[in-house]
């Protein structure tokens, strides 16, 4: 293992970017083109700003094509472009420059890709919307600071991009931000993901203060090890579960459905939330050097796949069942990513569930769509005949997601369980069947979901008649229907995305030999287990309209999300609510009576001040100990740290 | 030479003296003169930028000096350093566009039933007094002589204390009694730390103020610390740093809003220009010593100043609050010694001005129209007023420090280096920017999104003049977000030699360092 270490270590070389890659900014520089123009016109460009907005996704995907092609051509597949220097202070010294590699390429296809699927989709999603030129200008600062985020060359331009897409996030849950909850999902995501940028932060403060760098280049090359490499390890850990929703950072994802589908589909499924698997796929060079910070995220995305698809099994709101699903999908993308070795599978992943899950949330957006945005499963039943190809589409993806061959996910999720036992020992087998049994749940939960919305008897409320979709929704969905059928084959058994990827994630590590035909075997039988177990509940018999009360305590749990959101309340927001309202009291009554007496006393007094001071002895007594606690505790932490 | 700093100082002055001979009546003229003269400033300030040269090796450019009181050695010393120079700028950049928001505030009070019979003339005397204002900033900035220094400081109180004690809300006379008395109790620990220096100087010498001089004296640690404490409690309280803080809110409540705005965008920085300025370089055992007690005080600052904003209903004092917590970490920044603190704590205080000035001007204009500072007496205002909105959230973003815009840069650079060396009073102050994301968050909430009220349905949308009073602020944090270089490349040099004279060197990366000795 210290092999590998040293070798990803070692092995940092950037070259200039030429040619057609010489103008890699026009990638970042397009989408925010677009926000901006649409931002500044307002209402004159709902007409013509929607198309403006696509076309400029369009062009940038395009160009990105064209990236694709220069750097396969090139013998070294990592290209740096400076541009221009951003804070120079002394010794701190950050340029803002981008990097193209084999690992950002991926991403900048992806991104760029599915953005234009869902830049098409939203035209018909939003055509009624009289604010849908502000929603295009959002999705397209997205685009922007997403491809910011990707293409970074150092961990502080990362973090723009990184604070960019919580923005976006932000304004594009709230974009119906006169309804209360969509206003405070917004507010949750955003404070969820600054608790993790905390870690984000003091990573980089960490890599500047040992290793006097925050470029990619140069804390790759320094050969940062122990210590530092854990230090850093969990506090971008941090950072990547607040912005991928994973435990215990995860409650803010299924509230973030507040925001239109399309929305959902782009930055809450395919992108924004994988960002974390991004970063720490990003630092293999920091956490192959650090056993005890992968062991971490390989416990992170156990824990987290578990917990998501527990409660997504719960849920009768479509799109939460959805994000569920994702936070337990990325849970398995982390476990992947935390494995040596097994961080390839976890970008396949990565993809193929980029495809798949932004396939089944427009075909929710289409159910929807066709019923008056209705999004509670117990009212649907019976769509197949009413939506066929919504159906259609929304069927490949959940052959996907259950990883039944040949479709996508069979590739990315087989491979992550037979990483999971490979690692050998009573973790690997542990995490191993965590990650089977978690297989087998999946299909349970989305078979529910299958049979509840598609099949059955029609439990529809009176006067709806559902349509199947106009071509720009049912033409996304298509194309990620396709991706989600054979994008596991085209890049899974052909070694294509592990070869390409190598040069960044460094060599596969064989652990232990393990039967893979067996491996998978198992695992379907598994996902057959849950799939028909779920045939049996919800497909032979009625579905009552109102959730069953008498349930066990587990499902009460799961209605909860297992208490997540009480617990946040109960240990951090009421403590938070009542400590400041005791210094609100003490700051007006107190430090404010006692200084105002001070300065009476010395200033010959104005009767004004005279008067404040009468009666509030006590509560300066009480605001003169607070402050002497307050003051003695920071010394304290002062000099501890010092 | 031309004597830029004296000139930027009397514009100012010819600009009220213009206003005060106009007759009254003529608001407009009134107006048009103040904004006028602020524009002179603003131009000539740029072209004097652009003559500064952040490589020379002199530490105050443009510099003048006069004999004033021979006897006591006393000059009119003027001269600018980077620090100097990046907070003058501030000024030239906050007053026009201070004139163009207050630009109807005046009048809109004498609307008011319980205004003062002679309310005609508040408006001659209201942009005059700002002028006045102006002239006096400039000058604390730039004064290279210490009792010139205190002169000014002193002066400065004097305008606002009218504006606020005439022009502001309902509990004014209380807020400007509460600014004065605070200020002047701060002033006197000065005057005495100066005289304390005059008499220490004197022993050694011909006594002097002259900043240059005193920075040479070699005084004995008792002194130092006593002199240390007189300039840094002044400075703190003018910061405010907690525990001095408390009048903060009242004055930043009840002032009109462009002197909130002036109030805790520049008045305030002097504290912190203070400390960089006069308590690092003339005791620098003193400061070394008492820095562990500035950090802590200033890291206690920031998380108390951020949940008090949280537990504030009138959106001023909110406001005020969150500038308690902005200067612990200016605090934090001027006490850490390294260059990286540094210089993010002078980037703190331009960004601080522009982004608290962009928050304060934005919150009068919803004030202005809701006629209450109470946040829950606003629900769902963004569908009524969309532009209004939209700009109380990007200011809200830069109270926050959203990378992309300025004040982001200025934060980091104080955490990143601050972390060298007080690494756990660090962790505690980055847990800060969760607490700002909540209470800029929770204020846009219960103000803009959420259902409109029926009262404020028909509230007017920001006009031309407010948005052309926003966009510059925006504009330069935008800039200063994506390229602040040219603001650092002036303010390099000068913290660079604060540090110097403090006895601070950065410290070197510790693997790196371990690396190199091991081979």
């Amino acid at each position: 293992m210290a092999d590998v270490a040293v070798l990803s270590a070692q092995k940092v070389t950037y070259v200039p970017a030429t040619g057609a890659l010489s103008a890699l900014w026009l990638l970042v520089v397009l989408p925010a083109a677009g926000a901006v123009v649409l931002l500044l016109s307002g209402r004159a460009s709902a007409k013509w700003g929607p198309y403006l907005a696509t076309g400029l996704v369009g062009s940038a995907f395009v160009y990105a094509l064209v990236c694709f092609f220069s750097l396969k051509g090139l013998g070294e597949r990592s290209v740096d472009l400076h541009l221009f220097s951003w804070i120079p202070v002394a010794g701190f010294q950050v340029d803002a420059g981008l990097l193209l590699d084999p690992l950002s390429m991926t991403f900048v296809l992806l991104i760029t890709g599915v953005g234009l699927l869902i830049h098409v989709y939203s035209l018909g999603y939003m055509e009624h919307d009289e604010r849908k030129h502000t929603f295009f200008a959002y999705l397209n600062l997205f685009i922007a600071a997403m491809l910011i985020l990707v293409l970074g060359n150092s961990f502080l331009a990362l973090y723009v991009g990184w604070e960019g897409v919580g923005l976006a996030s932000y304004l594009l849950i709230a974009f119906w931000y006169w309804k209360p909850e969509a206003a405070t999902a917004a507010k949750k995501a955003f404070i969820a993901n600054r608790v993790g940028d905390v870690g984000l932060s003091l990573a980089i403060m960490v890599m500047f203060t040992r290793l006097g760098t925050t470029s990619f280049q140069g804390v790759f090359g320094s050969g940062v090890h122990g210590g530092t490499a854990t230090a850093i390890g969990l506090l971008l850990l941090l950072g990547a579960c607040g912005k991928s929703g994973q435990f215990p950072l995860q409650t803010w994802l299924p509230d973030a459905m507040e925001g239109p589908t399309p929305v959902s589909a782009l930055i809450h499924a395919a992108t924004m939330v994988t960002a974390g698997v991004y970063l720490i796929a990003r630092s293999t060079p920091v956490f192959s050097a650090s056993p005890d910070a992968q062991t971490v995220v390989t416990i992170i995305g156990a824990v987290t796949l578990v917990i998501g698809c527990l409660i997504g099994c719960a849920y009768d709101d479509i799109k939460k069942v959805l994000a569920y699903s994702t936070v337990s999908q990325i849970g398995y993308m982390f476990l992947a990513v935390g494995i040596p070795g097994a961080g390839a599978f976890a970008i396949l992943h990565l993809l193929t569930h980029g495809f798949f899950k932004a396939c089944m949330f427009l075909s929710a957006g289409s159910v929807m769509h066709g019923m008056g945005d209705q999004v509670d499963m117990r009212r649907f039943g019976g769509l197949r005949k009413a939506m066929p190809w919504t159906f259609g589409c929304f069927t490949v993806g959940w052959l996907a997601i259950l990883g039944v061959p040949p479709f996508a996910g069979f590739f990315s999720k087989d491979k992550i369980i037979e990483s999971a036992f490979a690692m050998g020992g009573t973790r690997g087998t542990i995490l191993g069947i965590v990650a089977l049994l978690g297989a087998g749940i999946t299909a349970f939960y989305m078979t529910r979901l299958m049979v509840m919305t598609f099949f059955g008897e029609r439990r529809w409320t009176d006067g709806q008649h559902p349509h199947e979709s106009p071509w720009t929704m049912l033409g996304p969905m298509v194309v990620l229907a396709v991706g989600a059928a054979f994008s596991g084959l085209l890049l899974g058994p052909t070694h294509g995305l592990q070869d390409w990827l190598r040069p960044v994630l460094g060599e596969e590590v064989v652990h232990r030999e393990v039967n893979a035909t067996l491996v998978s075997l198992v695992t379907l039988a598994v996902v057959a287990l849950g799939a028909v177990y779920a045939w049996v509940a919800y497909g032979t018999k009625a579905v009552p309209l109102t959730p069953p009360v008498a349930v066990t305590p587990f499902t009460v749990a799961a209605r909860k999300n297992l208490y997540f959101d009480a617990l946040n309340e109960s240990l951090l927001m009421r403590p938070g609510q009542y400590l400041t309202r005791f210094l609100v009291f003490v700051d007006n009554r107190g430090i404010d009576g006692a200084v105002s007496a001070l300065a009476a006393g010395i200033g010959g007094g104005s009767g004004r001040l005279r008067r404040l001071q009468t009666g509030f002895v006590r509560s300066y007594a009480l605001s003169m100990f607070g402050g002497a606690l307050l003051v003695a505790g920071a010394l304290l932490a002062v000099r501890l740290g010092q | 030479m031309t004597p830029w700093l004296t000139i930027l100082g009397v514009v100012p002055l010819v600009g009220a003296l213009l206003i005060s001979l106009l007759p009254t009546g003529r608001d407009l003229l009134t107006k048009q003169v103040a904004l006028g003269t602020s524009l002179v400033v603003l131009v000539l300030t740029i072209v004097m930028c652009a003559q500064f040269d952040a490589s020379s090796g002199d530490r105050f450019q443009f510099a003048q000096s006069y004999d004033w009181i021979r006897t006591f050695g006393v000059h009119y010393a003027v001269g600018v350093d980077g620090i100097a120079l990046v907070l003058i700028a501030l000024i030239a950049v906050l007053v026009p566009v201070v004139l163009l928001a207050s630009w109807d505030d005046v009048e809109s009070l004498s609307d008011g039933a319980d205004a003062p019979a002679a309310s005609r003339k508040s408006v001659k005397s209201f942009f005059a007094l700002l002028l006045v204002l102006e002239t006096m900033m400039i000058g604390v900035f730039a004064a290279t002589d210490v009792f010139l220094f205190y002169v000014f400081f002193e002066a400065m109180l004097i305008p606002m204390y009218f504006l606020i004690g005439s022009y502001g809300g309902p509990k004014r006379s209380y807020a400007a009694v509460k600014f004065l008395l605070y200020s002047l109790f701060g002033g006197l620990l000065m005057l005495a730390a100066v005289i304390g220096l005059y008499v220490e100087s004197a022993k050694v010498g011909t006594g002097t103020f002259s900043f240059e001089a005193l920075t040479k004296l070699e005084l004995s640690h008792a002194t130092q610390g006593w002199l240390f404490l007189g300039f840094f409690i002044a400075f703190a309280i003018k910061a405010p740093l907690f525990p001095f803080h408390t009048w903060l809110p009242d004055a930043g409540a009840e002032a009109p809003t462009g002197n909130a705005i002036l109030l805790v965008g520049i008045l305030d920085k002097v504290g912190t220009f203070g400390f960089l300025r006069y308590c690092l370089p003339l005791f620098p055992w003193a400061a070394r010593e008492f820095a562990p007690y500035v950090i802590a005080l200033s890291v206690i600052g920031i998380i108390y100043g951020a949940l008090l904003a949280m537990g504030q209903k009138d959106m001023k004092r909110l406001v005020s609050y969150t500038s308690v917590a902005h200067f612990g970490y200016i605090g934090l920044g001027c006490f850490a010694f390294t260059t990286q603190a540094g210089t993010g704590a002078v980037l703190y205080m331009v960004n601080h001005g522009l982004s608290t000035g962009a928050l304060f001007m934005v919150i009068g204009f919803l004030i202005n129209r809701g006629k209450s500072r109470l946040v829950g007496d606003y629900s769902g205002i963004a569908k009524a007023a969309p532009k209004l909105g939209a700009l109380f959230f990007v200011s809200g973003l830069s109270a926050l420090a959203l990378p992309g815009l300025s004040t982001f840069v200025s934060e980091f650079l104080v955490l990143v280096g601050s972390f060298q060396r007080y690494p756990v009073a660090t962790i505690i102050a980055t847990v800060g920017i969760v607490l700002a994301a909540l209470y800029i968050l929770l204020t846009y909430q219960r103000t803009m999104q959420g259902p409109l009220s029926a009262v404020h349905a028909t509230m007017k949308d920001l006009n031309v003049r407010e948005v052309a009073a926003l966009a510059p602020l925006i504009a330069l944090m935008l800039f200063l977000g994506f390229y602040p270089k040219p603001v650092t490349d002036i303010v390099n040099p000068a913290v660079k030699v604060t540090m110097q004279d403090v006895g601070a060197h950065d410290p070197a990366p510790t693997d790196v360092a371990t690396a190199a000795e091991s081979k």
